[in-house]
């Protein structure tokens, strides 16, 4: 771990101003630092040729004094973001290979403020999983490590991003959330997780899992990095009709000073049966620092937490369904050789997705099924709009949530493995959020007595993504958590 | 007068309803800003978004919207204030999506009507269920390789209205009244250009058959139907199969049928068992459609007048007969060329010439009136030489046959030729005692009651004046003249 590697964005932002050093510089030694983690297998597609090249372009841009926003800021980009002339596989065997000739909105903003690309990150396949080890480029592996050693997932399914930035590869990097792929790895991998807004960062180019629920965000070591980066990646976008039409806030500067006068919401269902007694400290100690920090703590009610999860995987295996039609091997990516059409859409299929994307495959055509369709989908909608009201309903009474982001620290490669419900039960707290559309973030709280990194989530009202950095801000300045992950605390001792 | 087929068991009675799928005039597509041309290379209009590629989205075409409206309009049909997007999963290699976007539930425009026009003098109105938008599927092409497939995404994702009416068709000639008239309007609305032949308005049947006062028997929907006439032989076969199947004891199933134009028969594509769960759910990507009653109406504003809005007035306002009435709203371009002829003219009078004349040349020209040497400024020219007695209705159709080779004006072919007609007495009193003169056997029969021989002395005098001689002046003073 070099100095470079370990700074924040905002004192790298500093730097490259005052001439400290290169974004060549901090972008060679990002590259260096990562071909030593190569056995955490954070990229799918690594691109340092062209990182040194953008790193220039950007030097050369901040030397005319047209610096943007991430000026020569190195960053991982989940491998679901399509990425001009660069392999976008989503982790999956039916796109391995396929080189898309546009750029999705959200790197084309990164790069227009001045970021660099280090690679194509890491992640559950089509995004589907909680632990990332349903990619087919193998799975990513958490730089904290359990005990005896034994490695630990990062969460997912933004795994490859948590744990670049986790692990100092990345200065921070992009993720996407549908259920808690952002907030889930960030609590894993002891970084900051941020999903914004339903709505507040363009969909276009970014490969469609749950399109209803699918939510760019960002990955970083500090709250406020992540209001740097979300500020340079959001906004509207003609292309992409879900996408709002509102001027995109300097969300760093609603950080700082006390939470005098605001009012923090715990909410009294997500204190769930068995939930771990460490989970249960943590949140106690983060209710205690927004406490001192001024705030006033209000209880509150969401009563149809309980069907969040069962709602959430009856909509998101529908929308996936459907999305993932359009991979039937005719146009792009993998396609098994077959004569027959019939036969080779079954086996492209077949021989392309995993076990876990096809199995929401077959859940999604279910539950969009006639004779289903009333009984789950539409069910499943109206209680979507109960959720949300649930929550509509807390923000009368508050200005954010404080919930632990999981249930549970980061847990073995292969554990929960043989069970999916139990795989699915990892974004108990993050999910319910997911379908009200509303952001939340992920905060590094503490350690558990395995000395594993536990996080705490500001869940916000829609549009006020601006609250949750101010809280997400105290939160951390409280917790004060600077410890490193094994591999890196290896290499300091 | 009810249409019934003569079974072995007696009357039957046909029901029909048909669903007009309509490619909306628009210079691109749905939910991409490709283009639409007919005939372009193929894979040459297709954006990343028609191609289904990872991450893109549909992005609502705006004017399409305005062009739904517009034609709910002309169906004298509810506008609905909001829509919804869903999407029909099936897999098929034109179909890049494995979905294709379009409305289920809650379709842009509701219920409507359209007024039919019969041979027999009569007009029927048949009901409209509701009109939706949906996206077009590409081309397969399986005679370009001798073991593959090609597959043509020019018109994938193009923009279709589909035009559902009520059952309430029964018989082939309505069927066809129903589709002309719909094309006709959708023409005048500037909404689809109604090109069967391009596949611009495709069609679907939906054929049953009861005896009458009976329930609705099963109905068989018959695809590829792509002509006026072959709506009209496609249900004719389909109608004598149905109750042939009945007689003999047979039951007609639901099943999807295709229309074979070669053979002159319809045959089964698909059964109900095989019919596709098409798994509708509101598209996500898009949000519900929402159109104002301040949109609508300013739409509305915009409406040209429609068909049988025109054909009422040119009936009431003119004078017309319904047959010529409805042979001139027929185009929006014709109904325009024939009220510029009747301006400051006699309306009858133009409506004959444009009709019998004009139109009947062209047709035997196999032209169309756009083609048309002759224009309606012209053509009115030459009535008014008509009406104020310039030349006869005679000289007039050679002075057009003239017009029609030369395009030139009427005035200038009769000044050319020398054929205004004479109205001078005097000349033609001269005229007169000639004839009479020449002719002391014929003059002397008449007088003695052959009355009939006055036509003799007309086409004499006709003859002599070249035809110039002012008919009604001719019959005047021959009268005079013979006694």
């Amino acid at each position: 771990m070099s100095d470079l590697t370990n700074l924040t964005i905002k004192d790298a932002l500093k730097g490259l101003e005052n001439k400290d050093f290169t974004s060549v510089e901090l972008t060679e030694a990002h590259i260096k630092a990562g071909e030593a983690a190569k056995d955490l297998k954070c990229y799918i597609t690594e691109t340092p040729d062209q990182a040194i090249e953008m790193a220039k372009a950007s030097d050369a841009k901040r030397a005319k004094g047209d610096a943007g926003l991430l000026e020569g800021i190195p960053l991982a980009i989940k491998d679901l973001f399509c990425t001009n002339g660069v392999q976008t596989t989503a982790a999956s065997h039916i796109l391995e290979g396929f080189k898309p000739q546009y750029e999705s909105t959200v790197t084309a903003n990164l790069f227009a403020q001045g970021s660099v690309m280090l690679g194509k990150a890491n992640l559950d396949e089509f995004a589907m999983g909680s632990s990332n080890t349903t990619s087919y480029f193998g799975n990513v592996i958490n730089p904290w490590k359990g005990a005896d050693g034994k490695d630990l997932t990062p969460g997912g399914s933004s795994g490859g991003s948590a744990s670049a930035v986790a692990a100092r590869i990345a200065m921070g990097a992009t993720g996407t959330d549908t259920g808690g792929s952002i907030r889930q790895p960030a609590a894993f991998c002891g970084v900051t997780g941020m999903k914004p807004t339903y709505g507040r960062c363009s969909r276009f180019g970014t490969v469609a899992f749950a399109s209803s629920l699918d939510q760019a965000g960002t990955f970083a070591r500090t709250v406020e990095d992540n209001a740097i980066m979300l500020r340079a990646m959001a906004g509207h976008d003609a292309k992409d009709s879900t996408s709002a039409n509102r001027e995109v806030p300097d969300f760093a500067a609603a950080m700082g000073g006390d939470l005098k006068g605001k009012k923090i919401g715990i909410p009294k269902e997500y204190r769930v049966d068995g939930m771990p007694a460490e989970i249960e400290k943590i949140w106690e100690q983060g209710i205690e620092w927004m406490k001192d920090a001024g705030a006033e703590i209000v209880d509150v009610s969401l009563p149809h937490t309980k069907y969040a999860l069962p709602t959430y995987y009856i909509i998101a295996p529908a929308e996936a369904s459907s999305n993932l039609a359009r991979y039937d091997g005719v146009r792009y990516g993998y396609r098994a050789d077959e004569n027959i059409l019939s036969d080779m859409y079954k086996k492209t299929r077949a021989e392309g997705f995993g076990d876990e994307v096809k199995r929401r495959i077959m859940i999604g055509t279910y539950v969009l099924s006639a004779g289903y369709y009333d009984a789950y989908y539409i069910k499943a909608q109206k209680v979507r709009r109960l959720i949300l009201n649930d929550f509509l309903a807390a923000y009368e009474k508050c200005d954010v949530l404080l919930t632990p982001t999981a249930p549970s620290a980061a847990f073995a490669i292969g554990e929960n493995e043989d069970d999916p419900i139990k795989m699915y039960l990892n974004d108990v707290f993050t999910v319910p959020a997911s379908l009200a559309g509303v952001p939340g973030m992920s905060v590094p709280a503490g350690l558990d007595a395995n000395g594993l990194p536990l996080g705490l989530q500001i869940i916000g009202r829609p549009w006020d993504e601006e609250m949750v950095f101010k809280v997400g801000g105290a939160l951390e300045e409280a917790a004060n958590f600077t410890a490193l992950p094994h591999t890196l605390a290896k290499k300091a001792a | 007068m009810a249409y019934l087929i003569e079974g072995e068991t007696g009357k039957w009675e046909v029901v029909i309803g048909m669903e007009v799928h309509a490619q909306v005039s628009c210079n691109s597509k749905l939910f991409s800003g490709a283009a639409t041309a007919f005939g372009a290379e193929p894979n040459s209009q297709v954006s990343l978004i028609d191609a289904a590629m990872p991450g893109m989205l549909p992005v609502l075409n705006e004017y399409v919207v305005e062009q739904a409206v517009r034609t709910g309009l002309g169906l004298k049909a509810q506008v609905n204030n909001m829509s919804v997007f869903e999407r029909k999963n099936y897999f098929y290699p034109d179909l890049p999506q494995g979905y294709q976007i379009s409305q289920m539930v809650y379709p842009i425009v509701g219920k409507g009507e359209i007024e039919v026009d019969l041979s027999d003098g009569t007009t029927k109105t048949i009901g409209i269920t509701r009109l939706h938008l949906e996206q077009d599927a590409g081309k397969s092409m399986h005679d370009q390789h001798p073991t593959k497939s090609f597959v043509d995404l020019n018109r994938s994702g193009c923009a279709l209205m589909e035009i559902v009416s009520e059952p309430d068709i029964r018989s082939p000639e309505e069927a066809c009244a129903y589709l002309n008239k719909l094309r006709m309007i959708l023409r005048y609305l500037g909404t689809c250009d109604g090109n069967m032949e391009e596949g611009s308005m495709r069609a679907d049947v939906n054929i049953s058959v009861r005896k009458p006062g009976d329930e609705l028997g099963t109905r068989a929907e018959i695809k590829n139907v792509n002509s006026v006439k072959a709506v009209q032989m496609a249900i004719d076969y389909e109608v004598r199969r149905q109750i042939e199947l009945i007689e003999d004891g047979g039951t007609v199933v639901q099943e999807t049928r295709l229309w074979d134009p070669n053979k002159g028969v319809t045959r089964s594509m698909r059964g109900k068992e095989d019919a596709h769960d098409y798994r509708y759910f509101p598209d996500p990507d898009l949000l519900p459609l929402h159109v104002s009653n301040d949109q609508i109406e300013s739409i509305k504003a915009t409406l040209p007048e429609l068909p049988d809005d025109k054909k009422h007035r040119f009936m009431d306002g003119y004078g017309l007969s319904l047959y010529d009435a409805s042979v001139l709203i027929a185009e929006r371009h014709r109904a325009d060329y024939y009220e510029t002829v009747a301006n400051d003219n006699d309306t009858k009078l133009a409506a004959n010439w444009v009709i019998n004349e004009l139109l009947g040349i062209l047709n035997k020209n196999e032209k169309t009136l756009v083609e048309s040497p002759i224009s309606a400024e012209q053509l009115a020219g030459l009535i008014k030489l008509i009406s104020d007695n310039t030349i006869s209705g005679k000289i007039a159709k050679d002075v057009f046959a003239i017009m029609y080779e030369t395009g030139d004006d009427a005035d200038k072919v009769v000044e050319e030729k020398g054929l205004k007609q004479v109205t001078d007495t005097g000349a033609i009193e001269a005229v007169i005692d000639k004839v009479i003169a020449a002719n002391p056997g014929q003059v002397e029969a008449y007088r003695g009651g052959k009355d009939k021989l006055f036509g003799f002395f007309v086409g004499q005098v006709m003859k002599e004046t070249q035809g110039k001689a002012n008919p009604a002046a001719v019959n005047e003073l021959l009268k005079k003249k013979l006694g």
